[in-house]
C-alpha cells in the first residue's frame, strides 16, 4: 500500500518537474508524500496499530481537563519514552510516534515507527514496553488502569497487598487471648470462693456431725435428738399470708 | 388451694440452692435472646417477601396465636411449676415420658453442634470486616498477573470469598477433604466465648445477656436509620409489603407461617424450661410467654425493615450498574464522547441506533436491565448474611464499620441463642446429677462444651457446609415437631389438664381462660400434627438432594444439584429419628424396670408398688385425668 502510494507520488513529480521546479512546490510534494506515508502507516486496524481509549470525566470529573493536541504531544512523548526503554530501540524520536482517528469519545489509534519510517515497530516490542511503563504513563495523565485502556494490551494487575500476617489473625489473637484470661479468671474466683465457703462452715459442720453420729435408736425406730441447730420454723404455726403484724 | 406448696424438690438434688436469676429483667432478656435469633433477621423477610408482602402476615399472626403462645406458655409454666430441666420435668410429669426430656437434650446437642459453626463463620467475617479494602471486594489475581482467578471471574468476587477462601468447599459431599485451620481455630473461639459466658450457668449468662440481647436491637437501629436513607430504600420496603392477598391461596404460606413462628420461637428445645426453672415459682409465666412472643415476632417485623430498606438499595445500585454498563458499550463502540447518554436518554438512543446500525448493536453485551428482576433475588439464610449483605456494603461509604456493625451483630445474635441451646444440655444434666456432687460445675460447663467442639470439627471439612445443610434440615425441623407436640399431648393428657390449670392458678394467681384450654387440648397439637404430616411429605416428596458448588459445572455459577449418596440418606434418616427413638426407648426401659420391682417386691413385700415412684408426686401414675371442663 505504502509503495503504492510512493510510486504515485514519484510519478506525480516526474510530471510535474520541468514546469514546476519551484522550492515552495518542492516542500508542498515533500509534505503530501511524507503525509501518505504516514497516513497508511497509521489506521485502525492496521498492522501494529493500537487503539487507545481514555476516559478523563469518569476519572476527574469536574478537574477533567481537555483533550488537545497538547495531550497528543505528551501521549507520544510517553510512547516515545517506553520504547527507548527496550534494548535496540534507544534512537526512538516523538516523530516517530504516530497518533490517528482521534475521536470524541477520547480514543484514537498509534503506530511506532522505526527511524526510516517507512516501517512500524512489531506489536510484540511496543506491547511489553508499554506493559513496563503502564504506571509511569497512567500518571502522567491522572488515570488508571481502567480509565486508560490500551486494547490488545492487558495490564499487570498490581500484587495483592498482603501484609506479612494477616489483620484477621492479629485481631482473633487479641480477642482469643482475652477470652482465655476471662475464663481463668472465673475459674479461679469459682475456686477461691468455693474455699471460703468450705472453711466457714467447717467449724458447725463439725459439731452437725457428731450430733448426727448419736442418733439413738429406741424400739427400732430412730429418733431425732435434740435439734442443736438453733431456731426452727414450726410448719403448724407458719401460713402464707401473715395476717398478724410483725412485733 | 388445691397443693399445698412442696419443698424445694430441687434442694434435695443440688444440695445448695437452686440458683436463681438477679431480677425479672435478666430472665426476660434470657428468653428473648434465645428466641430472636438469626433466623429473625435472614429468614422472616425472605419469607415476607416471597409469600406477598404484607399478606404474609396474616398466617404469621395467626399461628402466632393458635400455636406459638400456647404451646411456649406451656413449657415456661412447667419448666417454672417443677423446677427442673427437661430430663427432671418430665420425668416429674410421667417417668414414661422422660424419653421427651432425653429427646429434648440429645436435639438441644446435635442443633448447638451446627449454630456454633455458623457463629463461627460469623466470627470469621467480623474478623475480616477489620480492614480496608474489604477482602471480598476484589478478585485476587490469577498467577502470571494478566487477570482474574478463573473461578473468581466467572462468579463473583463475594461468592468467591465465601465458597473458596473461606469455606474451600468441595464440588461433592463424597469428597470430604481436609479441615480448614481458619474455621477451626475461629470455631475454637467461637465455643472458647460461649464457655466464657455460660461457665457458672445463669449466674454468668445473666450479666452477659444485658449485651449480647440489647445489642443486636442497637445495630438494627442503626441499620434502619442509615437503610432508610439510601436511594432505592422506598422501592425495597414498597415491593416487600405490598401484599398480594391472592398468595394465601396456597397452603405453602400456611405450613411456612406455621414453621416459622414455631422454629421461631425456639420451642422444643428445652432452653425455655431450663431458663424458667430459675425462675420464683410465684411468677406470672402467662404475661411472660405472651410478652417475649409478642418481642420475637416485633424483632422479625423491625428486622425485616431494616433488611429491606438495604436491599431495596442494593437493587437500585445493581440496576443503575446494569444501566451504565450497557450505556458504556454503547459509547465505547460509536466512540460517543464520555457521560453524553444519561440513564434516562439510555432507551431512547438504544433505539435510535438499534434502527441505524442494528448489525453493531446486536453484537455487543447488552443485558435487559429491570428493577423488578433485582429486587426478586432475595436470598434466605447464609446466602443472604455472606453474599447479598457483603455485596451490598461493599456500596455504602465507609464499608467496613457497617461491615463490622452487622456481623457484629449476627455474633451477639448467635450467641444468645447458644446460650439457651447449652443452657439446655447443661441443665438437665445437673439435675440428673451425672458427675459426682463435689465436681465444679465449671468442670461440668467445660465438659460439654469441649465435647460440643470436637464433635463440631466435622464442620470445619471441606464439605461440612453440606451437612450442615443435612442438620439443619432434618436433625432440627422434624424432631422439634415431633418433641413439641408430644410435650403438648403429655401435659394435657397425661399431667391432667385440671391439674395444670391449678399449678398456672397457684403460680399467676388466675385460672387459665378457655382460649388457653382450648388451644392446648385441640388447636395447637392438631396445627403440630399437620404440619409435621405436611413437613414429612414435602420433605421426601422428592429424592433428596443437594445444591452443589461447582466451578467445572457447565451453569456455573448456578449450582449443580446432586442427589444424596446412599449413605447420607441413611444418615439423615439416622438423624431425623435418633432423637425421638428417646421416647419409645425410655417408656420401654421404665415399663421393664417396673415390671422386674414389682415382680422381685412381690416376692419381698406385698405393697410396695407407691415407693418405687422417682418422681415427686406420688400419685403421678395412677391419678386419672379428671378434668371435666
Amino acid at each position: 500500500m505504502a509503495k503504492a502510494d510512493l510510486s504515485a507520488a514519484w510519478i506525480f513529480f516526474f510530471l510535474t518537474l520541468p514546469c514546476v521546479f519551484h522550492p515552495e512546490r518542492m516542500l508542498w510534494l515533500l509534505f503530501f508524500l511524507v503525509s501518505a506515508i504516514h497516513a497508511e502507516l497509521c489506521q485502525p486496524g492496521a498492522e501494529n496499530a493500537f487503539k487507545v481509549r481514555l476516559s478523563i470525566r469518569t476519572a476527574l470529573g469536574d478537574k477533567a481537563y481537555a483533550w488537545d493536541t497538547n495531550e497528543e504531544y505528551l501521549f507520544k512523548a510517553m510512547v516515545a519514552f517506553s520504547m527507548r526503554k527496550v534494548p535496540n530501540r534507544e534512537a526512538t524520536e516523538i516523530s516517530h510516534v504516530l497518533l490517528c482517528n482521534v475521536t470524541q469519545r477520547v480514543s484514537f489509534w498509534f503506530v511506532v515507527t522505526d527511524p526510516s519510517k517507512n516501517h512500524t515497530l512489531p506489536a510484540v516490542e511496543v506491547q511489553s514496553a508499554i506493559r513496563m511503563n503502564k504506571n509511569r504513563i497512567n500518571n502522567a495523565f491522572f488515570l488508571n488502569d481502567q480509565t486508560l485502556e490500551f486494547l490488545k494490551i492487558p495490564s499487570t494487575l498490581a500484587p495483592p497487598m498482603d501484609p506479612s500476617v494477616p489483620i484477621w489473625i492479629i485481631i482473633f489473637g487479641v480477642i482469643f487471648c482475652i477470652v482465655i484470661v476471662a475464663i481463668a479468671l472465673l475459674i479461679l474466683s469459682g475456686i477461691w470462693q468455693r474455699r471460703r465457703k468450705n472453711k466457714e462452715p467447717s467449724e458447725v459442720d463439725d459439731a452437725e456431725d457428731k450430733c448426727e453420729n448419736m442418733i439413738t435408736i429406741e424400739n427400732g425406730i430412730p429418733s431425732d435428738p435434740l435439734d442443736m441447730k438453733g431456731g426452727h420454723i414450726n410448719d403448724a404455726f407458719m401460713t402464707e399470708d401473715e395476717r398478724l403484724t410483725p412485733l | 388451694m388445691a397443693h399445698a406448696p412442696e419443698p424445694d424438690p430441687a434442694a434435695s438434688g443440688l444440695g445448695d440452692e437452686r440458683p436463681k436469676w438477679d431480677n425479672k429483667a435478666q430472665y426476660l432478656l434470657s428468653c428473648i435472646g434465645f428466641a430472636v435469633g438469626l433466623g429473625n433477621i435472614w429468614r422472616f423477610p425472605y419469607l415476607c417477601q416471597t409469600y406477598g408482602g404484607g399478606a404474609f402476615l396474616i398466617p404469621y399472626v395467626i399461628a402466632l396465636v393458635f400455636e406459638g403462645i400456647p404451646i411456649f406458655h406451656v413449657e415456661l409454666a412447667i419448666g417454672q411449676r417443677l423446677r427442673k430441666g427437661s430430663v427432671g420435668v418430665w420425668t416429674a410429669i410421667s417417668p414414661y415420658l422422660s424419653g421427651v426430656g432425653l429427646g429434648c437434650v440429645t436435639l438441644s446437642f446435635l442443633i448447638s453442634l451446627y449454630y456454633n459453626t455458623i457463629v463461627a463463620w460469623v466470627l470469621w467475617y467480623l474478623l475480616n470486616s477489620f480492614q480496608h479494602p474489604l477482602p471480598w471486594s476484589s478478585c485476587p489475581p490469577d498467577l502470571n498477573r494478566t487477570g482474574f482467578v478463573e473461578e473468581c471471574q466467572g462468579s463473583s468476587a463475594v461468592s468467591y470469598f465465601w465458597y473458596r477462601q473461606t469455606l474451600n468447599i468441595t464440588a461433592d459431599i463424597n469428597d470430604s477433604g481436609s479441615i480448614q485451620w481458619w474455621l477451626l481455630i475461629c470455631l475454637a473461639a467461637s465455643w472458647a466465648v460461649v464457655y466464657m459466658c455460660v461457665i457458672r450457668g445463669i449466674e454468668t449468662t445473666g450479666k452477659v445477656i444485658y449485651f449480647t440481647a440489647l445489642f443486636p436491637y442497637l445495630v438494627l437501629t442503626i441499620f434502619l436509620i442509615r437503610g432508610l436513607t439510601l436511594p432505592g430504600a422506598t422501592k425495597g420496603l414498597i415491593y416487600l409489603f405490598t401484599p398480594n392477598m391472592h398468595i394465601l391461596q396456597n397452603p405453602r404460606v400456611w405450613l411456612d407461617a406455621a414453621t416459622q413462628i414455631f422454629f421461631s420461637l425456639s420451642l422444643a428445645f428445652g432452653g425455655h424450661i431450663a431458663f424458667a426453672s430459675y425462675n420464683s415459682p410465684r411468677n406470672d409465666c402467662q404475661k411472660d410467654a405472651v410478652v417475649i412472643a409478642l418481642v420475637n415476632s416485633m424483632t422479625s417485623l423491625y428486622a425485616s425493615i431494616a433488611v429491606f430498606s438495604v436491599l431495596g438499595f442494593k437493587a437500585t445500585n445493581d440496576y443503575e450498574h446494569c444501566l451504565d454498563r450497557n450505556i458504556l458499550s454503547l459509547i465505547n463502540e460509536f466512540d460517543f464522547p464520555e457521560q453524553s447518554i444519561s440513564r434516562d436518554d439510555y432507551p431512547a438512543v438504544l433505539m435510535h441506533l438499534n434502527a441505524t446500525w442494528p448489525k453493531r448493536v446486536a453484537q455487543l453485551p447488552l443485558k435487559a436491565c429491570l428493577l423488578e428482576d433485582f429486587l426478586d433475588k432475595s436470598a434466605s439464610g447464609p446466602g443472604l448474611a455472606f453474599i447479598v449483605f457483603t455485596e451490598t456494603v461493599l456500596h455504602m461509604p465507609g464499608a467496613p464499620v457497617w461491615a463490622v456493625l452487622f456481623f457484629g451483630m449476627l455474633f451477639t445474635l448467635g450467641l444468645s441463642t447458644m446460650f439457651g441451646t447449652v443452657e439446655a444440655v447443661i441443665t438437665p444434666l445437673l439435675d440428673v446429677g451425672v458427675l459426682p456432687r463435689w465436681v465444679p460445675k465449671e468442670a461440668l460447663t467445660g465438659l460439654v462444651c469441649l465435647v460440643c467442639f470436637l464433635s463440631a470439627t466435622c464442620f470445619t471439612l471441606q464439605s461440612g457446609n453440606y451437612w450442615l445443610e443435612i442438620f439443619d434440615n432434618f436433625a432440627a425441623s422434624l424432631n422439634l415437631l415431633m418433641l413439641a407436640f408430644l410435650e403438648v399431648v403429655g401435659v394435657v393428657y397425661v399431667y391432667g389438664m385440671k391439674r395444670f390449670c391449678d399449678d398456672i392458678a397457684w403460680m399467676t394467681g388466675r385460672r387459665p381462660s378457655p382460649y388457653w384450654r382450648l388451644t392446648w387440648r385441640v388447636v395447637s397439637p392438631l396445627l403440630l400434627l399437620t404440619i409435621f404430616v405436611a413437613y414429612i411429605i414435602l420433605l421426601f416428596w422428592k429424592p433428596l438432594s443437594y445444591k452443589a458448588w461447582n466451578p467445572k459445572y457447565e451453569l456455573f455459577p448456578s449450582r449443580q444439584e446432586k442427589l444424596y449418596p446412599g449413605w447420607v440418606r441413611a444418615a439423615c434418616v439416622l438423624l431425623s429419628l435418633l432423637p425421638v427413638l428417646w421416647v419409645p426407648v425410655a417408656a420401654l426401659a421404665q415399663l421393664l424396670t417396673r415390671r422386674r420391682w414389682t415382680w422381685r417386691d412381690r416376692d419381698a413385700r406385698p405393697d410396695t408398688d407407691m415407693r418405687l415412684d422417682t418422681d415427686t408426686r406420688p400419685d403421678t401414675d395412677t391419678r386419672p385425668d379428671t378434668d371435666t371442663r
